[in-house]
């Protein structure tokens, strides 16, 4: 897939995180964060995003993240949501590949 | 002997907070909404954050629930594709309103389990009413399909459809509420009532929740967990009640013991709904020794 | 042998006794004594101690570079005294004071100029927040600021090892002698605080004290906290504090359901405890969870026909209906949360005022603190040794207070720590809390939305909340739980500046806390 437009997901409310996906054309995966927990968790949100990127096949993007203390399976679901909207894509990880 | 549904909790599929922490108080089902509560916008993204949350978060014991949308709305399929794969207990259909829709969903379900190597019949449904033609063909819908473990009746669009409003009695609701009832019994499934909208309203809602169970409801929806405690406790049975029921089922294994056919307590005859209400009584009664927090 | 004022022959030695002083007639204004009436006697020159300004107050007491000075903290976040007269001083040009008032908080943040500029030097309180504790904890100040407890604080200050040169003490009434209170019963105190429990300690030992007030009342001003052979000088100004930021008018009840949820099972572990009995002690805390706690407790008293004899603290309005109910019999207010406990301080005869020493002080010959059984604390943090800790948030960043929480957790026979197993992403229990304030040894039970955990010191508590049916886990099982749903945190990253040293109520020195280490 790739980033054509830009695309969010997510709220600000407690527990959840905000994702910002634009397009990064050649420019690689830039991820900017802000977290409530940046301290003890920023590494693993960070790479959480990497993660969910590499698996939908996004090679470029620019990432803008808010976190309000969001678990790894919020930010999984939040990430794919705001990917689909940017890419105009349907990544359906229920599908049985 | 079948679960408990004295509560069935409603959680915003939306709501990440509410998501994580919905078990921890205590009601015996977690309803998902992907339906009324999430808006257009957000079907995307509230049944992709409720398949992971199924796929990835620890519920214990709870009974997992997720209302999906009608499969005559552009939602209701991936909802459905999405949901089984994440293999919750059940699926709740909203706004059924004759059998077809029921086994449309029931074959459904049966496709997608086989695609994902789920064993047939595991995931089960609920089917809500909300409507006058829901309520007439209640039986019908009630008996259209195996997975079928309950029915229930969704007042707000109900009261609407009868042009009416709902009142503090619950008159307008009393006739569905009994054709739904007799429904689930005459169909051996459980009949759940509707939710009650005003949470700060403690006395309207024992007064309703005092009725529906008196009715012979098995449960209730709700939409605070506030409310848990209180259908808990109004369901809890008397002490009287409790000793009365070990006394009974005592009665019986003692006659099944010594092979005798007739069992009487007290000079009274022993029957089958007897022994039954006994052991509705025990299991109620086990439920509230092993809930978190004892509402006695 | 010599002739005294009177008259008569007085030896000047006995032996035995020693040299005696003989009787002197003493003139004021040139009369023998004062025959003004009553009224115009306030305003005898010789004996006024009403001052035109904090600035006149402030020259009179002598106050120099060095010194202490202290505050008091009844007016909590509406407070306009510590920011005014910490204004005036600088403007003075007076340096290198110590600051210690009983606590901070964020309407404080003008602080921290004064501390750049070298005003204050050094600073002691119970608690920081806001911009101040940012600015501290990312190494503001080259002394650690000292954090006491309640008990701590005023165990210090008695004993002289935190002597108080002037302290500077707000009063919502004050008549022009200086009989001073936190309410008034007949001229209503705009900034009512109601008990003035942490300034009667400033006002009994520091070597001058001046009061501001913003409502100079009729002399003499029944009743009072503070008595007028306490005090100084006293300074009207047109307001000392909001109203708004003083009191609330009701602490509000709860509608959170997971803090009704830890708050019924703190209900259940006070019942189950062994110590619900009738005439049992208790205190709780103004947070969420710790007065809904009032709630379902009131419920399991009245159907097992049980009264407290006292509760202590930090008074809520919530315990002032259970006061009101008869379920409580006597209520002893070192602080007023909100203003149905000022009404109460102001109307109910057992409702009694009391000072931090008589609180919770630790080396006095008693205190009330130790005479609790039970009592509710919250924490930030708490280790898998029960160590707690109220002081750094989880960033480690200062933004609380060590309050009464380790001088009750001494005193109290049943502790009882309500959190939620979760806050947003930070889990409650870690293997070791940040900052220690109050010791695991005196800590006995933890409630959480998800669970319960007992202290292996208390078997006998294991026992009885067992037997009672309530969820009972080992603090490790709880830890594990919370870890497995929010992942593992990273630690915090500290450097190794010391920017806080935390006291125990003893005055032994039970922690420290650093400078947080900034991101790269």
């Amino acid at each position: 897939m790739r980033i054509q437009q830009v695309g969010i997901a997510g709220t600000l409310e407690s527990s959840d995180i905000t994702i910002h996906i634009e397009p990064n054309e050649g420019k690689g995966i830039d991820i900017e964060l802000k977290s409530t927990v940046e301290n003890q968790f920023g590494r693993q949100i960070r790479s959480v995003i990497q993660e969910t990127l590499l698996e939908l096949g996004i090679t470029d993007a620019y990432v803008r993240a808010n976190d309000k203390g969001a678990l790894d399976c919020t930010i999984r679901a939040r990430m794919v949501t705001a990917v689909n909207r940017a890419a105009l894509g349907s990544y359906s990880p229920w599908e049985v590949k | 002997m079948s679960r408990l549904r004295r509560t069935m909790l409603y959680v915003p599929g939306n709501h990440p907070g509410m998501i994580r922490d919905a078990h921890i108080y205590g009601a015996d089902s977690i309803m998902f909404d992907l339906e009324d509560s999430v808006s257009l916008r957000e079907k995307d993204a509230a049944r992709m954050l409720v398949y992971h949350a199924l796929r990835t978060l620890d519920y214990g014991n709870t009974e997992l629930v997720v209302r999906v949308n009608g499969l005559n709305t552009p939602y209701g399929r991936v909802d459905f594709e999405a949901m089984v794969a994440a293999r919750p207990n059940a699926i709740r259909l909203p706004k059924a309103e004759t059998p077809d829709d029921i086994r449309e969903a029931d074959e459904l379900i049966t496709q997608l389990e086989e695609l994902h190597g789920i064993e047939y019949g595991k995931i089960k449904l609920m089917a809500a009413v909300e409507s006058a033609l829901g309520v007439l063909n209640a039986y019908q819908i009630a008996t259209a399909s195996k997975r079928l473990i309950g029915i229930a009746i969704g007042a707000e669009d109900f009261v609407t459809d009868l042009k009416t409003t709902r009142s503090d009695d619950g008159i307008e609701l009393l006739a569905a509420r009994s054709q739904i009832l007799f429904a689930a019994r005459a169909a051996g499934i459980d009949a759940l009532d509707t939710v009650f909208s005003d949470v700060n309203d403690e006395a309207g809602f024992m007064q309703e929740v005092k009725l529906i169970k008196q009715l012979g409801f098995d449960g209730k929806s709700i939409i605070n967990p506030r409310q848990i405690e209180i259908v808990h406790r109004i369901f809890t049975p008397t002490e009287e009640e409790v000793r009365k029921s070990v006394r009974i089922i005592e009665a019986i294994k003692e006659a099944e013991e010594k092979g005798s056919g007739v069992v009487s307590l007290d000079g009274k005859m022993i029957d089958k709904p007897i022994v039954e209400r006994a052991r509705r009584v025990l299991q109620l009664n086990d439920a509230v020794k092993n809930s978190y927090f004892s509402t006695r | 042998m010599m002739r005294n004022g009177v008259g008569r022959e007085i030896p000047d030695n006995i032996l035995g006794i020693g040299a005696l002083r003989p009787f002197e007639k003493n003139m004021v204004n040139g009369m023998q004594k004062n025959v003004q009436p009553f009224k115009d006697r306030q305003r005898n020159s010789e004996r006024n101690r009403v001052l035109d300004s904090i600035e006149a107050a402030v020259l009179r007491t002598g106050l120099k570079d060095g010194m202490t000075i202290s505050f008091h903290h009844h007016f909590r976040n509406g407070d306009f005294v510590v920011n005014m007269v910490m204004d005036i001083i600088a403007r003075m040009g007076i340096r290198d004071l110590v600051l210690a008032p009983s606590s901070l908080s964020d309407i404080h943040g003008p602080l921290v100029e004064h501390i750049k500029n070298g005003v204050i030097r050094r600073i002691e309180t119970s608690g920081l927040r806001g911009d101040l504790a940012q600015a501290i904890s990312n190494g503001l100040m080259d002394i650690p600021v000292v954090i006491n407890s309640h008990g701590g604080r005023a165990r210090s200050i008695a004993s002289g090892e935190l002597p108080i040169d002037v302290a500077f003490l707000g009063v919502p009434c004050c008549d022009s002698y200086g009989n001073a209170n936190g309410f008034s019963l007949e001229h209503g105190a705009i900034s009512a605080c109601g008990s003035l429990g942490y300034a009667m300690v400033d006002a009994k030992h520091a070597k001058q004290v001046v009061l501001i007030t913003d409502n100079l009342v009729e002399y003499p001003n029944t009743p009072f906290a503070i008595p007028e052979s306490q005090v100084d000088y006293i300074v009207v100004v047109d307001s000392i504090g909001d109203p708004k930021g003083i009191v609330s008018g009701a602490t509000r009840y709860t509608s959170n359901p997971k803090d009704l949820l830890i708050a019924r099972c703190a209900a259940g572990v006070i019942e189950a405890s062994g110590y619900f009995t009738d005439g049992f002690s208790l205190q709780t805390g103004s947070g969420g969870a710790s007065l809904a706690t009032t709630r379902f407790l009131r419920e399991k008293m009245i159907a097992a026909n049980i009264k407290a004899s006292f509760a202590l603290g930090g008074i809520t309005g919530q315990i002032v209906d259970l006061y009101e109910e008869g379920l409580i019999k006597r209520l002893l207010d070192v602080q007023s949360f909100d203003l149905r406990a000022v009404e109460s301080l102001k109307n109910n005869r057992l409702h009694q005022q009391i000072d931090a020493e008589y609180y919770a002080s630790f080396d006095n010959k008693g205190c009330a603190a130790h005479q609790l059984d039970v009592v509710i604390l919250s924490a930030l943090e708490i280790d898998l040794d029960f160590n707690v800790n109220v002081i750094t948030g989880s960033d480690g960043v200062i933004r609380g207070a060590s309050g009464g929480h380790s001088d009750t957790a001494a005193g109290a026979a049943a502790v009882i720590i309500v959190a939620p197993l979760i806050r947003g992403r930070m889990p409650s229990i870690l293997d070791k809390v940040n900052t220690v304030i109050t010791p695991g040894h005196t800590v006995d039970v933890l409630v959480t939305d998800q669970g319960i955990a007992v202290n292996p010191l208390r078997k006998d508590l294991l026992e009885n909340l067992k037997s009672a049916g309530l969820p009972v886990f080992s603090i490790e099982e709880l830890k594990a739980k919370a870890d497995r749903i929010v992942g593992k945190p990273d630690p915090i990253l500290w450097e190794d500046k010391i920017v806080g040293l935390v006291k125990y109520r003893d005055g032994s020195i039970i922690d420290v806390i650093r400078q947080v280490k900034r991101k790269l």
